[in-house]
């Protein structure tokens, strides 16, 4: 224990948020650094290398005004760790816990470690309560469950932040009044944007129920790789042990990647695809790993993340690493918002995983499933016919055909169209996903049961023969 | 006599240490004083570069190092059936008990349970000579697998004494051999080092197909027992859904399912449901013949590395006692990537997109464990294992390493698609890129046990589907009013092949599961139709008049209409489906 408290004065070498410490004894991998400058501003790192010549440590704030000979480093002898308390409920956190909004220091003594520590698979629950977020695209045909991590995939300039906004607003479980709280996580975001979120959350009288770990886009960007973890931290905190269930909004996972980015090309790591890090699947594992449900605990932890994907490409390595570790994806369209439709929700694209145990009979209803899948093939179909026309005309289309662009607009417009206030029930989705199908003849209904489209399906003019 | 050192280095999962001159290279060593599981990576001199398996946050330069003095192992016993391990064989469910819901360091956990007693049932006779592999005695493991005791591999003698029937734990002395004049004392647990094959007598030929009950699979890119198979596709496509698939409704007697780096929730998918889902040919719960190795994407990195090796060394001592192994691993790409974050820890030089350039050769030996064989042994058992490996290539682009080596292995392609994900056509294997180099010797299985025709119906449903593709680049340039009625029909049957027969929902009670004699009558009714179909379209037919057909709704449902054991009921469709182009055929004279 021979370093800790010992304060080291002068480092060897700065590249980057990484310093190098010579001739320090007693460290351990992965702790906790304070970093005095020569103005006696202290920042926080965290050790990274412990080797004979020299133990390596990435400064959170960055190195910026750092010098060789004046800095002094102190070594904590633990991880960092967060506080957590009830009391961050309604207040405004930095990346460390500590609260930036003027109003007191939290009493709390509690603290935990912001890494967290893996969930051991054999004590999950599997996820299954429906969330319903009164937005019919996602309860319709993306469902959200307590636990998910369900990510939006959006654009720069999209409207994913009213989207956000609105389910924080909606989101409930039906038939149920538990606790139920939110914790908004904010990397590099704008300041226009922060006060939207703030805002809302203010207007609706959510406030209260909303702790907020903002790094906005002016703070040091390698902070934001503690954000989600202090976010998260708590989260962990009020679900597993104050019972509560916790939503987790963190926007934007983007800037967090490329903050990742800039942390490994400052310790000249090999770059994998786009200059970001190998381990980037595992790094953002061991965040949206931490949603889920804990056998024997009551509360839950479900995340959002929400991501801008650079040049709308699907495939760049951060939606496409997201993707892979997520239980599904809510996807937007530029060509929808530009269609003036909202939220511009691409189904074709968008997924959750968890949909099937969550929903049927006795969640929503028993022909959800079915509905749901019926409406993917024949909206895909509709996308088919739709590229078709642009090439031969509607002229040249066959009556099926025909009547699959009927179906596709309608849906589009009743069904992913909504407005921004409109909190519709999963009946109601479901009865206008109905009405969007009647364009459509029954033989195509091959996805549902006869006995469902008998009980469902609204009765034209022209079936009554 | 073990070698101690000490830490000279830690960088994440990968640690220096120096004064490990007396160790081997691949040696098991306990790290820190917190006795952190990790293997010897590299050794020069005193010098020794060591993989650590457990998170290493807080260890400190010099905390010990000492060897154990064996490599990297696996328990092998009664005991591992329905059992959930982490990627170096860890019991969770008894590091649950431990540490709670969050995994931390236990100590001494051993992966199997050492007082538990089972009922052993000698069936080697006393004065024997015996082999390793040759069995000893058997062990009912769970209702739906008989472990049999087997002489550990490597030892060979005189059968001195062996333990009457009764209950015994697996470190008691179950049987004596004389060897070299020497006792040897033979219990039920044994060891093997993951990363060595088992041996076997001979290779065998495949020519048995693992039936899945997945028609995609089963009738156009069928596996055998003992093949190999690579499942990539972009995330979302459905691999692990296929997985699971297999893990569930295959007729393999043992199945090993790797999750490796994947989600935990799909771990607990698979315990939530297996003990529930009865095995459709013993009624009993598919649990009792599962093992489950999770090393989650957020557990350690380096123990996922393992976790593939784990599992295909448990895999072959099954395969031993003369089962059919199938091993899922899901997915080989986070095993890849595991390799390369410990290779860039190392400063090795990296090869194709930062991997190690022993990738290759890496996921070659993983293959190479597959197949079917004579075990060791004097009785002529044969076993097999076949293994599935997921591969999720960044950006869905197939192009890359792991792919690209992975299909040099396998005998079987499953190209999943995100278009045909994305339309929902599940599962999403793509038909045109896809293949089974295993077709002509299963052939002849399906000839003497299903129908001697069905090669030549899947033959000619694959010429209707690719000659659907061709008429796609026209269609896509004119629309499809403009073709003859004739394409049309073509056009028509291959929707009908692809919604009814290769679309396949797991989620549908009856349609998850599709036995191989009901495959068939689905096929051939839908290729009759097409061919009697055509027959009135050349006579004049128009085509609308086909499709109007009240038959075609049946067909199009029959999947999920008909259970596996009616199919009488498919026999009347094939009826009602000549009837109404009879009657068709009638209406033109
Ligand atoms: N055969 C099927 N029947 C019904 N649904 C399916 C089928 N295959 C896939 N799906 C749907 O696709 C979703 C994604 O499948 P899956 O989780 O297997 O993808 P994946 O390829 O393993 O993705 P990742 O690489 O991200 O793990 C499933 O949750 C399910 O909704
Ligand atoms: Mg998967």
């Amino acid at each position: 224990m021979a370093g800790i408290g010992l304060e080291y004065k002068g480092v060897s070498s700065i590249s980057g948020p990484i310093i190098m410490v010579e001739n320090v004894k007693g460290v351990g991998y992965d702790e906790l650094v304070s970093v005095k400058t020569q103005t006696g501003e202290i920042r926080l790192g965290k050790v990274i290398q412990v080797s004979q010549k020299a133990v390596t440590v990435q400064v959170f704030e960055g190195t910026t005004g750092l010098s060789p000979t004046a800095t002094r480093t102190r070594f904590l002898g633990h991880s960092l760790e967060v506080p957590v308390s009830t009391e961050m409920l309604g207040r405004v956190m930095n990346s460390y816990g500590e609260p930036i909004d003027g109003h007191p220091r939290f009493f709390t003594d509690e603290k935990r470690d912001v890494n967290g520590y893996p969930l051991n698979p054999t004590a999950r629950e599997y996820p299954k309560d429906f969330i319903q977020t009164g937005v019919s695209a996602i309860d319709g045909l993306a469902s959200l469950v307590r636990g998910q991590k369900l990510p939006v995939f959006s654009g720069p300039g999209l409207s994913h932040n009213e989207l956000a906004a609105q389910i924080v607003r909606q989101a409930q479980i039906r038939n149920a009044n538990e606790p139920f709280n939110v914790v908004f996580i904010a990397m590099g975001l704008g300041h226009d944007d922060a006060d939207f979120f703030r805002k809302s959350f203010e207007e609706t009288g959510a406030i209260k129920n909303v702790a907020m770990f903002l790094n906005l886009a002016d703070d040091p960007p390698v902070e934001r790789i503690l954000t989600p973890r202090a976010g998260l931290t708590l989260a962990e905190y009020l679900a597993y042990e104050e019972d509560s269930h916790v939503l987790v909004v963190m926007t934007d996972m983007t800037n967090y990647c490329e903050a990742l980015r800039e942390v490994s090309a400052a310790m000249e790591e090999v770059p994998s695809r786009k200059g970001y890090p190998g381990y980037m699947y595992s790094d953002l594992a061991s965040i949206y790993e931490r949603a889920g449900r804990v056998v024997g605990k009551k509360g839950s932890i479900t995340q959002m993340p929400i991501l801008t994907m650079p040049n709308d490409d699907i495939t760049h390595p951060i939606p496409d690493l997201t993707g892979y570790i997520t239980e599904g994806q809510i996807v937007l369209s530029r060509n929808l918002e530009k269609q003036g439709i909202y939220p511009p929700i691409y189904i074709t694209t968008s997924l959750s995983r968890l949909m099937k145990d969550g929903i049927g009979k006795g969640s929503t209803r028993e022909d959800h499933a079915n509905v749901a899948s019926q409406l993917y093939s024949a909206y895909a179909q509709y996308n088919s016919v739709k590229s078709l026309v642009t090439i031969i005309g509607e002229e040249g289309l066959g009556t099926r055909d025909k009547e699959y662009l009927r179906f596709g607009e309608r849906f589009e417009k009743t069904l992913i169209n909504q407005g921004k206030m409109e909190n519709r029930t999963i009946e109601q989705t479901l009865d206008i996903a109905w009405d969007a199908l009647s364009d459509l003849p029954e033989e195509e209904l091959t996805s549902i049961k006869p006995e469902y489209i008998q009980k469902y399906l609204p009765k034209t003019d022209t079936e009554v023969k | 006599m073990t070698a101690k050192g000490s830490v000279i280095r830690v960088a994440g999962p990968v640690v220096e240490a120096k004064g490990l001159q007396d160790s081997v290279m691949h040696e098991m060593v306990e790290v820190g004083n917190d006795g952190l599981i990790g293997e010897i990576i590299r050794l020069e001199g005193e010098f020794a570069t060591i993989q650590v398996y457990q998170p290493t946050t807080g260890l400190k330069l010099n905390e010990p190092v000492l060897g154990t003095g064996s490599p990297l192992s696996v328990e092998l016993a009664p005991g591992l059936i329905g059992n959930v391990f982490d990627g170096i064989q860890r019991p969770l469910e008894s590091i649950r008990q431990i540490t709670g819901p969050f995994i931390k360091q236990a100590r001494g956990v051993t992966a199997l349970n050492r007082e538990k007693k089972w009922t052993f049932n000698p069936t080697a006779k006393v004065g024997a000579h015996l082999i390793g592999g040759d069995i000893l005695g058997t062990v009912q493991e769970t209702d739906l697998v008989e472990h049999r005791v087997m002489v550990p591999i490597g030892l060979q003698g005189k059968l001195t004494k062996i333990a009457s029937k009764g209950d015994y734990t697996i470190v008691e002395t179950i049987a004596t051999l004389e060897v070299d004049g020497k006792n040897a004392d033979v219990q039920m647990l044994q060891k093997w080092p993951v990363r060595t094959p088992r041996p076997n007598t001979k290779r065998l030929f495949a020519t048995v197909p693992l039936i899945t009950g997945q028609r995609v699979i089963d009738t156009f890119f069928p596996i055998a027992k003992g093949g190999s198979a690579a499942i990539p596709g972009p995330f979302g496509a459905g691999k692990t859904v296929t997985q699971q698939q297999l893990a569930k409704w295959s007729d393999a007697n043992i199945v090993i399912y790797v999750g490796c780096g994947e989600r935990g929730n799909e771990m607990v998918d698979v315990l939530d449901s297996f003990p529930k889902l009865l095995d459709p040919t013993t009624g009993h719960p598919l649990m009792e013949r599962t093992i489950l190795v999770a090393n989650t994407s957020n557990m350690p990195v380096s123990a996922r590395e393992a976790s593939i090796y784990t599992g295909i060394a448990l895999a072959e001592y099954y395969r031993d006692m003369g089962y059919a192994v199938a091993l899922m691993a899901d997915s080989t790409s986070r095993w890849a990537e595991a390799l390369r974050e410990v290779s860039g820890r190392l400063e090795e030089m990296p090869a194709e997109e930062g991997f190690p350039s022993y990738l290759p050769s890496r996921l070659a030996e993983f293959y190479e464990r597959t197949g079917v064989v004579e075990t060791l042994g004097q009785d002529d058992r044969t076993g097999s294992i076949c293994a599935i490996g997921a591969v999720s290539p960044p950006g869905g682009d197939f192009s890359e390493p792991v792919t690209q080596h992975t299909k040099r292995f396998t005998r079987v392609f499953w190209a999943l698609d995100a278009e045909l994900a994305d339309a929902r056509h599940y599962p999403s294997i793509n038909w045109m890129t896809s293949y089974s180099g295993y077709i002509a010797d299963l052939a002849g299985w399906w000839h003497n046990n299903v129908d001697e025709k069905w090669n030549g119906y899947r033959e000619e449903a694959m010429r209707i589907l690719q000659a659907e593709e061709e008429l796609r680049n026209i269609v896509k340039l004119v629309g499809p009013e403009a073709l003859p009625d004739k394409q049309r029909l073509i056009l028509e049957t291959a929707r009908v092949l692809r919604i009814a027969f290769l679309q396949q929902n797991a989620l549908d009670p009856i349609d998850t599961y599709c036995s191989p004699q009901k495959q068939f009558k689905m096929l051939k009714i839908i290729v009759d139709f097409h061919h009697l179909a055509d027959g009135v379209v050349s006579k004049g037919a128009p085509i609308f008049k086909v499709t109007e057909l009240p038959v075609m709704e049946d067909i199009m449902r029959m999947k999920s209409g008909i259970p596996n054991d009616q199919l009488d009921k498919l026999e009347e469709l094939e009826k009602k489906m000549h009837a109404n182009i009879e009657l068709l055929e009638a209406s033109l004279r």
